[in-house]
Order: C-alpha cells, then sequence, then structure tokens
C-alpha cells in the first residue's frame, strides 16, 4: 500500500499520494475496503503481505484492533443468582438469560436489562413501617366499608417479587405502583364482601387469602410478571371510635363464660352432696332395716327358747320367772309399802321427796287410789287394771 | 492536512450521519409513529430495527405499556342519594398511536384529563343506578365490566383503550360515617347485653338443673329409705307375729315381765300395797 510508505509519516495517509490529484472515489472506497478488510481480516495477513508497512498502520490497526476488542468485551455480563437478564436485539425482545457470564453483541446491537427477581418487595396499605414497628396508621387507606356498611381499620401487608422479568419490564408502565393500586382495590373488594364479624374474627385469614388470590389475578390479567408470595393483615380492628365498645363485648363474652363456671361450680358442690346425702338416707334405712329384722329375730329367738323351756313345765316356770322378774324390779326400785285396805280414807302423807334424798326427780304428791292396788279401786287406766287382774288369777 | 483529506473525512462522516439517520430502533416498550413531512406515514412498527428516510421522516415514539391513573377522589350520587367518596384507579394503554396522535397531539396529561373526565361521567351514571349495599359489596366486576365498556365507546376515537377500572376505596362522608359509627356502638351494645344475659340464662339454667337433681335425688332416696324400712317393719312384724303366735299367752305373759324389769329401774320410787301374787305370802301365813 503506498499510502503509507516510509518518509511520508508526518503526511496523512489517506491521500498522501494524490495531493495533486481530483480524489478518485474508486481509489478512495478501495483503500478503505482494504483498510476495513486489514482491520477485520487481522494484522498478520496485511504483515505478510505488505513487509514494508510501517509503524503507522500497525499502530492505527492496533488502535482498531484493541477499540475492537473492547467493544467485544463490552458485551459480556454476569448474571447473579436472584436475577435475570432480559435481552434486547434492537430494541426488540430476544431472550431472557438465566444467572451465569453471557456474551451479547455489543451496544448498539443488542443490549441486557438485568432484573432482580428473587428480591422479596413489600407494600403496605392502612400503614407505614420504619425499622420494623407499626409506625404511622393512615387512616384513609385503612379504613373500609364491609358488607353490612360497618367500618373496620384493617392494615395488610403484600409480599411480592417478579415471576417473569420480561413482563415486568415490557407490559405495564409502573408495575410496583400498579400492584399497590391493585392491592387497595383487592382489599377493599374482598372486604366490602364480608361481614364485620366475620373480618375481625374468625375469617382473618380467610380474608387474607382472598384478597392474594383476587390479587394475582388482577397481576396475572395484565401480566404484571408479579406474584404475591404473602398477604399478611397485620392489624384488624374496628375503628377507634368505637373500639370500647367492641371491647366491653368482649368482656361481655368472658363475664359469660365467668358467669356459667360460677353455676357449674355451684352444680358442682350440690349435686354430689346432693348424692351423698341420698346415699346416707338410703343407707340409714337399710341399717334401720337390718336392726329392727335383727332385732325381731333376737327376741323371737330368745321368747322361742324360754317358751319350748316353758311348755316342758308351764305353773312351775311361770311362777319363777314372774317371782324373778318382780324380785328384780323390786330390788332395783326404792319401795314402800302401804297398807291401805283396812282405812282407805286415811289420806296419808309420804315426804317422797325427803326419802329419795339426793333425787332431782320430785314427785310431792301421789294419787293412792290410782296406783295399781288391784281390783279396789277404780283405775284409770284399763290395762294396769288388766295386768294386775291377769297377774291376780295366777 | 490537505484538503482532499479533509473531504473525504467530510464524506465519511456524513455517509456514518445518513446511515445512522435513515436507521431507528423500536424499543419493546414503545409504540412508534413515522412522520413524512408532518404526515402519519406508518404507525405498525414491530420492536426491533427499522429504517426510514433521513430528513423526510421523524419519528414519535409513546408508551406502549400499560399505563396506570389514580384518579383523585371524587363525590357520586347513589341511587338513594347518599353521596360516597370514591378513589378509582384506571389501566389504559394507547391502542392506536396514529388516532392518539391526531386527538391527543401525543401529550399524555392530556390524555389522562380526558380519560379520568369520562371514567368519572361513567362512574357516576353507574353509582347512580346502585345503592350503597350494591356499590360496596355487589358485583363490582359487573359493574366496572359496563363502565369500561361504554368508556371504550367514548376513547376508541382517541386511540386509546381502557383496559381496567378498579375501584379502591368507598367511603362514607365525614357525618354519615359518625352515624355509622353510632350504630355500631349501639350495635355492639346490644350484642353486649344479649351476651351478658346470656350469661345469666345459662347460670341459671346450670343452677336450676343442680337444684332439681338434688332435690330429686334427695326425693329418692327418701323413697328408697321408706321402702326398705317398711320392709324391714314388715319382716319384723312377720318375725314377731310368726313366733309370738306360737304361744300368745306365754308371750303376753312373758312380755309383760320383760316390760316390768324394762319399765322400772333404781331411780324409781314405788308406792306398793302389799297385795298380789308376788305379796301373797307377805305379811302372814295364812294358808
Amino acid at each position: 500500500m503506498a499510502w503509507n510508505e516510509p518518509g511520508k509519516d508526518d503526511k496523512d495517509p489517506w491521500g498522501g499520494r494524490n495531493n495533486d490529484n481530483p480524489p478518485d472515489l474508486d481509489e478512495v472506497i478501495r483503500n478503505m475496503q482494504r483498510k476495513l478488510g486489514g482491520l477485520f481480516g487481522g494484522n498478520g495477513q496485511s504483515s505478510n503481505q505488505e513487509p514494508s508497512s510501517t509503524g503507522g498502520f500497525l499502530g492505527f490497526g492496533l488502535i482498531a484492533l484493541i477499540l475492537f476488542i473492547v467493544w467485544l468485551l463490552s458485551g459480556i455480563y454476569i448474571v447473579e443468582p436472584a436475577q435475570r437478564g432480559v435481552l434486547l436485539q434492537f430494541g426488540a425482545y430476544k431472550q431472557t438469560t438465566l444467572p451465569g457470564p453471557h456474551w451479547h453483541i455489543p451496544y448498539p446491537f443488542e443490549h441486557v436489562e438485568i432484573v432482580d427477581v428473587d428480591q422479596i418487595s413489600s407494600t403496605e396499605i392502612g400503614y407505614r413501617s420504619s425499622g420494623g414497628r407499626t409506625d404511622s396508621t393512615i387512616h384513609s387507606e385503612s379504613l373500609m366499608l364491609t358488607k353490612d356498611e360497618n367500618i373496620v381499620d384493617l392494615k395488610i401487608a403484600v409480599q411480592y417479587k417478579i415471576k417473569d422479568a420480561s413482563q415486568y419490564l415490557f407490559n405495564v408502565r409502573n408495575p410496583d405502583l400498579t400492584l399497590r393500586q391493585m392491592t387497595e382495590s383487592s382489599v377493599r373488594e374482598t372486604v366490602g364482601n364480608s361481614k364485620m364479624d366475620f373480618v375481625l374474627t374468625e375469617g382473618r385469614t380467610q380474608i387474607a387469602s382472598e384478597i392474594q388470590q383476587l390479587l394475582q389475578s388482577l397481576l396475572d390479567t395484565h401480566e404484571t410478571g408479579l406474584i404475591v408470595t404473602g398477604v399478611n393483615l397485620q392489624d384488624v380492628q374496628p375503628p377507634d371510635q368505637v373500639q370500647a365498645a367492641f371491647a366491653d363485648v368482649v368482656k361481655a363474652r368472658e363475664d359469660l363464660e365467668r358467669q356459667k363456671n360460677e353455676a357449674e361450680a355451684y352444680a358442682n358442690d350440690i349435686v354430689p352432696r346432693a348424692r351423698g346425702a341420698s346415699f346416707r338416707l338410703v343407707q340409714e334405712a337399710e341399717a334401720y332395716k337390718g336392726q329392727i329384722i335383727a332385732k325381731a329375730e333376737g327376741e323371737t329367738s330368745r321368747f322361742l327358747q324360754v317358751m319350748k323351756e316353758y311348755e316342758k313345765a308351764p305353773a312351775i316356770t311361770k311362777e319363777r320367772l314372774y317371782i324373778d322378774t318382780m324380785e328384780s324390779v323390786y330390788s332395783q326400785s326404792q319401795k314402800v309399802l302401804v297398807d291401805v285396805s283396812k282405812d282407805s280414807n286415811n289420806v296419808l302423807y309420804l315426804p317422797l321427796d325427803r326419802m329419795r334424798g339426793s333425787q332431782t326427780v320430785a314427785p310431792t304428791r301421789i294419787d293412792l287410789s290410782n296406783y295399781p292396788t288391784t281390783g279396789s279401786t277404780p283405775s284409770s287406766s284399763p290395762s294396769v287394771r288388766d295386768d294386775a287382774r291377769s297377774r291376780g288369777g295366777r | 492536512m490537505s484538503a482532499q483529506a479533509k473531504f473525504n473525512i467530510f464524506v465519511v462522516i456524513a455517509l456514518l450521519f445518513v446511515a445512522l439517520s435513515s436507521v431507528f430502533f423500536v424499543d419493546q416498550r414503545e409504540r412508534v409513529l413515522l412522520l413524512r413531512l408532518g404526515q402519519i406515514e406508518r404507525s405498525d412498527y414491530q420492536p426491533g430495527i427499522h429504517f426510514k428516510i433521513p430528513f423526510f421522516d421523524e419519528i414519535r415514539r409513546f408508551d406502549g405499556r400499560v399505563l396506570s391513573l389514580d384518579s383523585t377522589p371524587a363525590g357520586y350520587l347513589t341511587g338513594e342519594k347518599k353521596n360516597l367518596l370514591v378513589d378509582s384507579f384506571i389501566l389504559w394503554r394507547i391502542s392506536n398511536v396514529a388516532d392518539y396522535f391526531t386527538a391527543m397531539s401525543g401529550d399524555e396529561n392530556k390524555a389522562r384529563d380526558r380519560l379520568s373526565q369520562i371514567i368519572k361521567d361513567n362512574l357516576r351514571g353507574e353509582f347512580g343506578k346502585r345503592t350503597i349495599q350494591e356499590v360496596v359489596s355487589g358485583d363490582r366486576a359487573a359493574m366496572v365490566a359496563d363502565i369500561i365498556k361504554s368508556a371504550n365507546n367514548s376513547v376508541a376515537d382517541f386511540g386509546i383503550e381502557v383496559v381496567n377500572v378498579r375501584i379502591k376505596r368507598i367511603d362514607l362522608p365525614t357525618e354519615v360515617s359518625s352515624s355509622v359509627y353510632t350504630r355500631m356502638e349501639a350495635e355492639r351494645e346490644r350484642v353486649a347485653k344479649e351476651l351478658r344475659s346470656q350469661g345469666a340464662e345459662e347460670a341459671e339454667k346450670i343452677r336450676s338443673d343442680a337444684d332439681r337433681q338434688r332435690t330429686i335425688l334427695l326425693a329418692e332416696a327418701k323413697r328408697a329409705a321408706e321402702v326398705l324400712r317398711g320392709e324391714g317393719d314388715a319382716q319384723a312384724t312377720d318375725i314377731y307375729a310368726k313366733a309370738y303366735g306360737q304361744n300368745s299367752d306365754f308371750y303376753s305373759f312373758y312380755r309383760r315381765l320383760t316390760a316390768y324389769s324394762n319399765v322400772f329401774n333404781g331411780d324409781d320410787m314405788l308406792v306398793i300395797e302389799p297385795k298380789g301374787d308376788f305379796f301373797n305370802r307377805f305379811g302372814s301365813a295364812k294358808d
């Protein structure tokens, strides 16, 4: 090539030989082709063809080569484990690359956008937390109407991550803001379809899962490329204005339990006692029964034995029994013998109280006419009279 | 540097410039409109590399993604003439770049204004047909579907498509909320009272049941006891009757003697006329 002849180093290599002639366009183009061929075909080839090539050409070629290599190297990119690379060719989506080192045809032909897919983001409705604490409540977000036209105060956090990096990049302008709006809408729609008591008490988990379903279906419909990983109901409460009334209901519920427990304690106290008492009543009756039967058996046994002996010698046994009994009766009692049959009109004074000495019971007067004196005096007690008569007859 | 060299450089740069300005990229996110001397030439570009005539053609780029428009909360009257504060957002996209460019001159703010106005009108219409109850817990999807449909009719000429309308917040005006709170309080009070009286009821039931059990237990025990006593008495009577019936004379004699010795004991003072069997040898030996 003549354009880099020795001694013309200081001249412009592009047109050194054509100084005096009008430029030949063909030649310029040819030169450019050669130059480009030199660039792309490798340095060694041109060096071999033109051993006389000088440092100027080498310098230019080297610089171009280095630039070219640098340009090629700029296509290297590394996708980290929690990321995806989205490759665009002339702005059109080409593919999504997985973690690892990759190369793309450098700018301006292709470029890559890196998206963090595993990083979990979170959005909060009804409050803003800072440093893990639920700090400020935002009533305009947290208060919402329920189906029965009550108002509840609900705070919720939604965790989400990117499911599809290309959808996330290309379909919705601001996916995170859109998710936030969709969350708010889903929460209110779900709560608006539920009764307050359900939301406040047993329905909490169900509400959360309904919100998640609704939100996910919205996100999918609009191909936001986001996936909801969790919906946490941070706090569900009645509004501040009516908290006291709600607390009172809780208290009332506990009062109910307390009253029931007290009554049950009462029942547990008296029923077993009554059971015990009734057992005692039955046992006492059993005892009475056993006692009276045993007594009857004992007494009759004694009687029958005596009777058996009596029947062997009735007269003498009767006499003996009578005398034995009277003997023991009279011997154990204090007695006063009064023979009143001769002058029955006399009033006899017996100082009984003195005679009895230290006895506390002191009958002062005894109507002797009523005392068993055999048939002579009419008796007020027929049994006594009968006794006397029957005894006397024997 | 010679003039020739300068010219060469100029030519190269010019060629480069022409080459560059005849090429354009359409991003995946974009929709592109090609204007040729101010006239709309083409609008159906796919993402990728495309060519145009330098200097004559001009490129306008628009966002092809779904855009969200958060409308400001506004008051709407429901069917029963109650005022509701409603906050909604709209998802929309540019569906026809040519129409959009013509109608809105490519100004997104202008499009937003028009869109939120149209949606507001539609919401007003739909809310007016419904009660609060229906709005809050009714079929939002159906209501929204109606709104989307009629809104799309209105905005079709603007090259805009309404993708979705979502109602975020439906709030009662302050004076209504405070009456809601009052009602909620009264309602809670009712529940509390009910619970307390239920407690009293339960307690009374349990107590009276216990009392009933006690009474019945004792009564049944008494009955059993009386039955047992009766049995005992009957058996004893039977035993006595059987035994004493064998010799009633001796029984009455024997029983009397037993009674005498039981009745009199050391504390008694007997004032006796010495007569009768026991005394018939007492005093004098007549026989």
